[in-house]
């Protein structure tokens, strides 16, 4: 027997971690661990970390890493890779850090066209503070300061960041993956890598969104996490490689590709095997 | 007697009990235990018919599953 995938990820120093059952942000946290592995960016790599339950990865995330305060990650980012052209910078943010607390941050970092690489993990609440509305909670979504839903009229609309992003000219690449199953997975890393690679390239700024699952903060089951968050977040947070080559996609673009990619990772799942 | 290609190890002290990888084994070879970890929580034990394909490994936020496949490629 060849061993063809290991439990813990290279990059992490513990398997334990303190995030709840049914967390997505853990599988969010392999993709792009194990995508600076296989790219052999290692020993280039930077992290900036935001303040979010992903925060407590800062301790055992085996890789240089500066600890940035809320919303500012993107800045710091800056700083680190304009000093140190050579280094491959990345940002792990969450949508409370992102798109409430440091908006102007990431969306300037993205104008301007910094060479680094900004990942979100997005899940329509703030996860570590009780699971409250953020800005990009979705119409009708339940948080703990929206019971009823979120209302257009009261709470306002959500922003939809990556779309956001993309229409940005310093934007070189901007994805939006899943980790709802385990084909969302595979393409979530493959956009990983292609991130990197545009950073690598010295193409300019590179996004990557991922819905991830919060059962704790959605009030739900763990079981229910990822047809919820399909249903909810996933309907208007389209998944999906949203600018390439500094074209944007259109939405019924990503619809086609969504379905078509989700049915040639489950053939090749129910065949044996994926290569994310 | 098992004709499994593929097989996993389960780190059943890391397991949270979230069921996340049940349904996304696609031959449904694995099945929560009736007993729990030190913790108290439920976790997955593994039947024949394993693939392989890593589905389970994508899919646990607790980084429990290690997979491994036959060499040989699958008849
Ligand atoms: S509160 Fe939500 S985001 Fe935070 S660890 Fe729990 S499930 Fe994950
Ligand atoms: S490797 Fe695939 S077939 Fe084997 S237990 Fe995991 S999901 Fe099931
Ligand atoms: S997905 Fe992982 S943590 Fe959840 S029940 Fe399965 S093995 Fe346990």
């Amino acid at each position: 027997m060849k061993l063809v995938g290991q439990a813990k990820p290279d990059l992490l120093l513990s398997q334990e971690h303190h995030m709840c059952p049914g967390c997505g942000e853990p599988m969010a946290l392999r993709g792009y661990l194990e995508a600076i592995s296989e790219l052999g960016l290692t020993q280039r790599t930077i992290a900036v970390h935001g303040i979010g339950c992903y925060t407590s990865f800062s301790m055992t995330t085996d890789l240089d890493l500066v600890q940035a305060l809320h919303g500012r990650a993107p800045s710091v980012a800056t700083g680190i890779k304009r000093m140190r052209p050579d280094a491959i910078v990345f940002t792990l943010q969450g949508d409370g850090d992102m798109v409430n607390e440091g908006l102007q941050e990431v969306l300037h970092t993205a104008a301007r066209g910094e060479n680094i690489t900004c990942v979100l993990l997005n899940n329509g609440v703030f996860g570590e503070t009780g699971g409250h509305m953020t800005a990009t909670t979705v119409l009708g979504q339940r948080t703990k300061n929206s019971l009823d839903g979120r209302d257009a009229n009261y709470h306002g609309y959500p922003i939809l960041i990556g779309d956001l992003i993309a229409r940005l000219q310093g934007a070189a690449y901007v994805a939006r993956g899943s980790v709802h199953n385990a084909a969302g997975f595979a393409r979530t890393k493959r956009m990983f890598k292609r991130a990197f690679e545009t950073q690598v390239r010295g193409e300019g700024f590179s996004f990557v969104e991922v819905l991830t699952m919060c059962p704790t903060g959605w009030f739900i089951p763990t079981t229910e996490g990822p047809s919820y968050m399909n249903e909810t977040l996933g309907e208007v947070h389209i998944m999906g490689e949203l600018k390439v080559d500094g074209v944007i996609r259109t939405t019924d673009e990503l619809h086609e590709e969504n379905i078509r990619k989700a049915a040639e990772i489950e053939a090749a799942l129910a065949r044996g095997g994926v290569d994310a | 007697m098992s004709r499994s290609v593929g097989t996993v190890t389960i780190a059943v002290e890391a397991c949270k009990g979230c069921d996340l990888c049940i349904p996304a084994c696609p031959p449904a070879v694995l099945s929560m235990s009736i007993g729990v970890n030190r913790n108290g929580y439920h976790h997955p034990e593994l039947h024949d018919g394993c693939t392989g394909c890593s589905a389970c490994l994508m899919v646990c936020p607790d980084f429990v599953f290690t997979v491994y496949r036959a060499e040989r490629s699958r008849g």
